[in-house]
């Protein structure tokens, strides 16, 4: 685990059923994410996902790559462009800082329309946690 | 709202007494931190982590906001001052929302069981920001989440409540369809072929427009057509300025055309900015089409 190794990246098919999962699994039943018909009449050509489903897989991102005793400290995002049914997106990071047993990951989820979400996430790696992790040599992480 | 820079800065006064008051005071989460809620949630995010299954098995930290949320039936755990925050935006035309950034830190991991209680707190109301939206406020809040009255993860999120830069058009209207009769019907035939068919009697030659079953000179019944040549002036017009029609866009000039064979009609002058049709200019006649079923015979002003 080294400043610059960068995560492999994650390509999520944005579905609708992904998009209404994510929203109901967060008690979320604002109509944007669920009803194509009021969300247009809201202004969007379509339903997009909420942001905790975004928060979610953000999550995941990391813990898939770091391992599940990886903890997460810290989850700090931005939306941009939505993510809205039949776009994928394509999460990836950059390891920018390491402090101890702790990283601080770069991350931007990109779609069709542009970055969906950027961000950092400050997780802890416990020592011999992380499957993806560096044993010091080759520095690649991945 | 205004564009007046002074009556924004005495909305963004009004909006700024709001900071540092409550937004949830106490919230309790419908359930405590449960395992078919942490499954579902797994699911939907593709997260297959031993982490948050068996025994030991913890909830996703990025949960945390999950476990405040009210839900489908149940009110919002709001204070009277978010509510009015938030009324005051719709009530200016901010009433569109969405959520901008979400910053979660995570002091204990949650556990199946815990109970979870919440404080919030309005942080912060911003000036009046331009977005690709639409202009409006982000509001920030900031919840302190507890589990068995321990603080575990404290939650900042921020909204943009905005009006709406491009809110949706009605569906295009149609024009008005003509109304065909057993009397006009050999007309608007000759307008789907693109001619502009004039009635002419058959006993003493006379021309006549818009068509009739009789002749008005000498009473006859019957009749033939001539197609007219397009050469035209107008005898008279009106700019229509109001009330707007659905599917017109005032200004626009109606003309009264006479046409090169002497009788006139009522269309459209297209082609020439409304202020410019006179009495006398020529126009020659197109058809335009205006949707799928609709053609209309139209004047063309002549302007050299
Ligand atoms: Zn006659």
């Amino acid at each position: 685990m080294n400043a610059g190794d960068r995560l492999p990246p994650l390509e999520i098919p944005i579905t609708r059923t992904l998009i209404v999962a994510g929203a109901i699994a967060s008690r979320d039943y604002q109509d944007v994410h669920h009803d194509p018909e009021l969300a247009r009449q809201k202004g969007s050509p379509d339903i997009f996902m909420n942001i905790l489903t975004t928060n979610g897989l953000v999550g995941r991102y990391i813990t898939d790559h770091f391992g599940p005793r990886a903890q997460l400290r810290r989850v700090a995002i931005r939306l941009g462009a939505p993510n809205r049914p039949g776009d994928t997106m394509v999460l990836t990071g950059t390891v920018e800082e390491v402090d101890g047993d702790t990283a601080t990951v770069r991350i931007v989820g990109a779609n069709g329309l542009g970055d969906h979400v950027t961000g950092t996430v400050t997780v802890r790696v416990p020592a011999g946690a992380g499957e993806g992790l560096s044993t010091g040599a080759g520095g690649d992480s991945v | 709202m205004s564009g007046e820079p002074e009556v924004h800065e005495e909305f963004e006064a009004r909006l700024k007494a709001y900071e540092g008051l409550p937004a949830a005071a106490t919230g309790v989460g419908r359930d405590p931190v449960n395992e078919p809620m942490i499954r579902h949630w797994c699911e939907a995010m593709g997260d297959t982590s031993p982490a948050y299954t068996g025994p030991d098995a913890i909830a996703p930290p990025t949960m945390l906001q999950a476990w405040t949320m009210a839900g489908l039936t149940r009110r919002p755990e709001r204070t009277a001052a978010y509510d009015e925050l938030l009324a005051l935006l719709d009530a200016s035309g901010h009433d569109a929302v969405v959520a901008t950034d979400c910053a979660q830190e995570y002091l204990r991991p949650l556990r199946p069981g815990d109970a979870i209680t919440f404080d919030s707190v309005i942080e912060s109301v911003s000036g009046r920001k331009t977005t690709k939206l639409g202009a409006g406020y982000f509001v920030t809040t900031r919840t302190d989440v507890r589990a068995g009255g321990e603080l575990a993860g404290i939650h900042r999120f921020r909204i943009l409540k905005y009006a709406p830069a491009h809110r949706p058009s009605a569906p295009a209207e149609r024009r008005p369809r003509p109304v065909v009769n057993r009397d006009n019907a050999g007309f608007w035939e000759g307008v789907a072929r693109h001619e502009l068919l004039i009635q002419r009697c058959t006993a003493c030659d006379t021309l006549r427009f818009p068509w009739l079953p009789g002749c008005n000179t000498c009473g006859s019944p019957d009749w033939d057509t001539v197609a007219a040549s397009g050469e035209g002036t107008v005898y008279s017009y009106v700019v229509m300025h109001h009330p707007p029609f659905p599917a017109f866009e005032p200004p626009y000039a109606v003309g009264l055309i006479e046409l090169a064979e002497g009788v006139r009609i009522v269309s459209n002058v297209v082609g020439v900015p409304y202020d410019k049709v006179r009495i006398g200019m020529p126009v020659r006649l197109e058809f335009q089409r205006y949707d799928d079923e609709l053609v209309l015979p139209v004047f063309q002003g002549v302007t050299s």
